[in-house]
């Protein structure tokens, strides 16, 4: 009677993001087997580094990555999304440069600059959860707050419109560290995930988030907090804006309140979609988020690539996108639960019959 | 009464992944009769039920209206054909009219007739002698009402075939009297009525004939008159039972054995407004009794701070205590179970695991979280010890059986290993086997020194397991009752206001 679930069952989330990945990646092969070349080479700055388009995917998805962790947590908890964190990360990045402004760079001044945003971010998010937790208002509306006036408050930080900030310690975060041929945005998204791993192991957090997007109710009279498991979330995607607003301004050298992560918000949700995380909130797999990031990232490096013009690509993301879903859908899920149990019986069949 | 067959169902089979959920299963419904669905949890009612009505599409068999082979494969077949189904959970919108819940999603033309459907539906309900205004939200009818409009909903929809899963779960005595009058009355206009219940009582006042199941199996199909109710139930469990009476014989035996464990004074909470007194000894089961709404859950939910407390002192083995919240009153040693298990028990999507260590991990704290292998034991220990019914520890506590979801839960709870355990209707929408087996775990764990409050709406379940009864009407204490005391007629009495 005792069976456990195989590694593959537990797992099965992860197939659609993982299948759609796979297939942007085959459909590259035969469109150009050049495509995933990777090779070492000496970029501007005299550091050997790995180049090449599997790389820049990776490199490219690192902000989207980052809040894709964060987003899978409040979409399990609240049952809702947060439309606000491209605002929150301009905001963020807005900290980050105003500090980074005011006096010589050296590592320590980064560090501070970091843990103020930080800091900032997370009160943002304290004040999006209470809205939601404590006022019990709709998620998306109670973000829509930020949504509209964040990119004014990044701009009123800063008081110009695209603030500059050079130093080989910003291009340290933003591009290479010397000696490491690695994008440094591909090893701060592998620092989160071991962050969020070692969070998950050594606290509760993933089982009361669970329960209180299941049933907020029951978990509450199981003693669990469930206003401050809700408003936690939002704070450590918070956090997660932070370190994306960094990560943004760090590669680009200045700071544009108008476009830095534009409309990432939407594929921040789109990831956690695809990586099979109901929006409804309840069970999540962080890791789903992370290869949905990805999947999004290879379809527009892919586009790019074929030089699709610039102003269609989202149309061509759109028709991609509409696949992704559909595959993942309860129903094409369904369908193909009842084509595998046929298959199985048909073979059961089979060996009785023999 | 007529007697023709309306409905046959024969050879029917239904597997799911590792489970075979029915086998070869027969049932014969004749037109103006209630055919109550007996068997225990997992017995295959639910799913024979949800076959008919085109939820699940079966593997195998032949069903027929009136001889007529039909192919069901959705709900919609099931209503072209003449088959409606009010469930357990009442699927009407309550924000809606009673007018427009009766007739509204019934034909595909976008115009409404308003005044029609209003006359229609106030013809309807006159005929049924249904107490409701066609324009009133159906919100502000009672749970019996709503009910009772679902099945003239139904009804309307010229069904031959009414299939009623537990309609009476949530019914105080007045309003099942109420949906019995309703069901004679459609008995008489022929329709035939497949009743599911774990009532045996209203099996035997309503029911003409009554087919058992057991473990996806037919095990017969009986005239009521000829299957007395012992009878009944050991077919159901599939042995001589060794009658429920048996364990009666300890219940009267569980008195203040001890010193007192729990004691609230003028306790009231948000939901609870009336202050009241309270107390429980080690090892002692006492229970609340009352009609539905006296009173009685939110008196306990105020001992666990399950509402806001708003005044009253507790005191626990002599000490005071601040019990403000659920978690205040875990950590004190007391331990509740909710009566609505779908919405205030179970995290449904959660494993079965899961669903066992949540209040002990949630004792223990956020930066301590319970192994996997700790995790694993517990709930091996814990499917074993209450003989859950499950896959594995893994599979979803959804999709269990009431009755095991309902283990579950009690299982969470006795793995903080409590002092004071409140039960609120554990026994509510259960099988018969399920209940012996509760309240006996209830008369052990008093005898190893736990103090229980027991809360059933089934008067005989309470008088089996309580040593004390607190009596509540009307949101406020009106009795208490021990020893010789204890008897059905004295309960009665002090519910009624008849004195004591």
């Amino acid at each position: 009677m005792k069976k456990k679930n195989g590694f593959f069952a537990r797992n099965a989330q992860l197939i659609v993001p993982l299948l759609s990945i796979l297939a942007l990646i085959v459909f590259n092969l035969f469109r150009d087997p050049s495509f995933f070349s990777i090779s070492l080479s000496v970029n501007n700055s005299g550091n050997t580094v790995l180049t090449g388009n599997l790389i820049s995917i990776l490199n490219g998805a690192s902000e989207l990555a980052v809040l894709a962790m964060g987003m899978t947590l409040v979409t399990a908890a609240s049952g809702g999304q947060d439309i606000s964190v491209g605002a929150l990360a301009a905001i963020a990045g807005s900290v980050f440069v105003k500090v980074l402004r005011a006096g010589e760079i050296t590592p320590v001044t980064v560090v501070v600059a970091f843990l103020l945003c930080c800091v900032v971010a997370m009160i943002f998010g304290v004040f999006n959860g209470t809205l939601v937790a404590v006022f019990k208002i709709q998620p998306m509306i109670a973000t829509l707050v930020l949504y509209t006036c964040g990119r004014s408050i990044a701009y009123w930080i800063n008081g110009g419109a695209s603030p500059t900030v050079a130093s080989p310690i910003l291009t340290a975060i933003g591009s290479f560290i010397p000696g490491v041929p690695i994008p440094t945005p591909i090893l701060i998204v592998a620092l989160c995930g071991v962050i969020f791993a070692l969070v998950f192991r050594f606290t509760t957090l993933r089982l009361y988030t669970q329960a209180v997007g299941i049933n907020q109710r029951a978990a509450r009279l199981n003693g669990i907090n469930a206003v401050g498991i809700k408003i936690l979330a939002f704070m450590i995607l918070g956090i997660c804006c932070a370190v994306s607003g960094c990560i943004a301004v760090a590669r680009l050298g200045y700071l544009n309140h108008e476009t830095v992560l534009l409309e990432i918000e939407m594929d921040a949700i789109l990831a956690v979609a695809i990586g099979g995380n109901a929006l409804g909130g309840g069970r999540f797999k962080m890791a789903g988020s992370v290869l949905g990031a990805y999947a999004i990232q290879t379809l527009t490096t892919t586009l790019y690539a074929m030089r699709v013009p610039s102003t269609a690509v989202k149309s061509y993301k759109a028709i991609v996108i509409i696949l992704i879903v559909v595959i993942g859908s309860p129903m094409v899920k369904e369908a193909f639960g009842r084509m595998v149990g046929r298959i199985k019986a048909a073979r059961a069949d089979g060996k009785e019959a023999a | 009464m007529q007697n023709d067959v309306v409905l046959t169902m024969r050879g029917i089979c239904k597997s799911f992944p590792g489970v075979r959920a029915l086998h070869n299963v027969d049932f014969t419904l004749r037109s103006g009769e209630v055919h109550a669905l007996m068997g225990e949890n997992g017995a295959g009612k639910s799913t024979l039920i949800k076959v008919l009505t085109g939820v699940y599409g079966k593997d195998a068999g032949q069903i027929a209206i009136e001889g007529k082979e039909v192919a069901i494969r959705s709900p919609q077949d099931a209503q072209a054909s003449g088959i409606s189904t009010v469930y357990q959970e009442i699927t009407l919108c309550p924000n809606l009219t009673v007018a427009e819940n009766m007739f509204i999603g019934r034909d595909k033309s976008a115009l409404v007739p308003w005044k029609e459907m209003e006359r229609k539906a106030g013809e309807l309900l006159r005929s049924l002698d249904i107490p409701a205004r066609p324009k009133q939200q159906l919100s502000s009818c009672s749970l019996a009402v709503q009910q009772m409009i679902a099945i003239a909903r139904a009804v309307d929809q010229h069904c031959k075939v009414l299939v009623l899963d537990e309609p009476t779960s949530s019914l105080d005595d007045n309003e099942v009297a109420m949906l019995f009058k309703l069901m004679r009355d459609l008995k008489s206009r022929g329709v035939g009525i497949v009743f599911v219940t774990h009532f045996l009582g209203q099996v035997y006042e309503i029911s003409d004939r009554i087919t058992v199941l057991r473990n996806g199996e037919l095990v017969g199909e009986y005239k009521v008159e000829e299957l007395p109710q012992l009878d009944l139930v050991s077919k159901m469990m599939g042995k001589e039972l060794d009658d429920l009476s048996a364990i009666s014989v300890s219940g009267k035996e569980t008195g203040a054995k001890g010193e007192t464990v729990y004691e609230a004074k003028g306790l009231s909470s948000a939901a609870c407004p009336n202050p009241f007194d309270f107390h429980i000894a080690k090892g002692e089961v006492n229970g609340f009794t009352g009609l539905l709404g006296s009173g009685r859950s939110e008196s306990v939910r105020a001992i666990f701070g399950a509402d806001r407390v708003t005044g009253g002192s507790v005191t626990m083995n002599g000490q005071s205590v601040k019990v403000q919240k659920p978690i205040d009153a875990m950590r004190k040693g007391i331990a509740y179970l909710s009566e609505d298990r779908k919405d205030d028990g179970i995290i449904a999507d959660l494993s079965v695991r899961e669903n066992i260590i949540l209040a002990l991990q949630v004792m223990k704290g956020f930066g301590k979280p319970i192994s996997q292998a700790d995790a694993e034991a517990f709930a091996d220990e814990y499917i074993k010890a209450l003989e859950i019914k499950t896959a594995s520890t893994d599979t979803p506590i959804k999709s269990l059986s009431g009755g095991n979801q309902q283990k579950v839960i009690l299982a969470r709870w006795l793995l903080t290993h409590p002092q004071y355990l409140i039960l609120d209707e554990p026994t509510r929408g259960i099988d018969v086997g399920t209940k012996t087996e509760i309240q006996r775990l209830v008369l052990k764990l008093s005898s190893e020194g736990m103090s229980v409050t027991f809360i059933s709406s089934e008067i005989e379940e309470m008088l089996r397991t309580c040593s004390r009864l607190i009596v509540m009407r009307d949101r406020h204490i009106v009795g208490e009752l021990t020893g010789d005391a204890l008897t059905q007629d004295n309960v009665m009495r002090t519910i009624a206001g008849g004195g004591n």
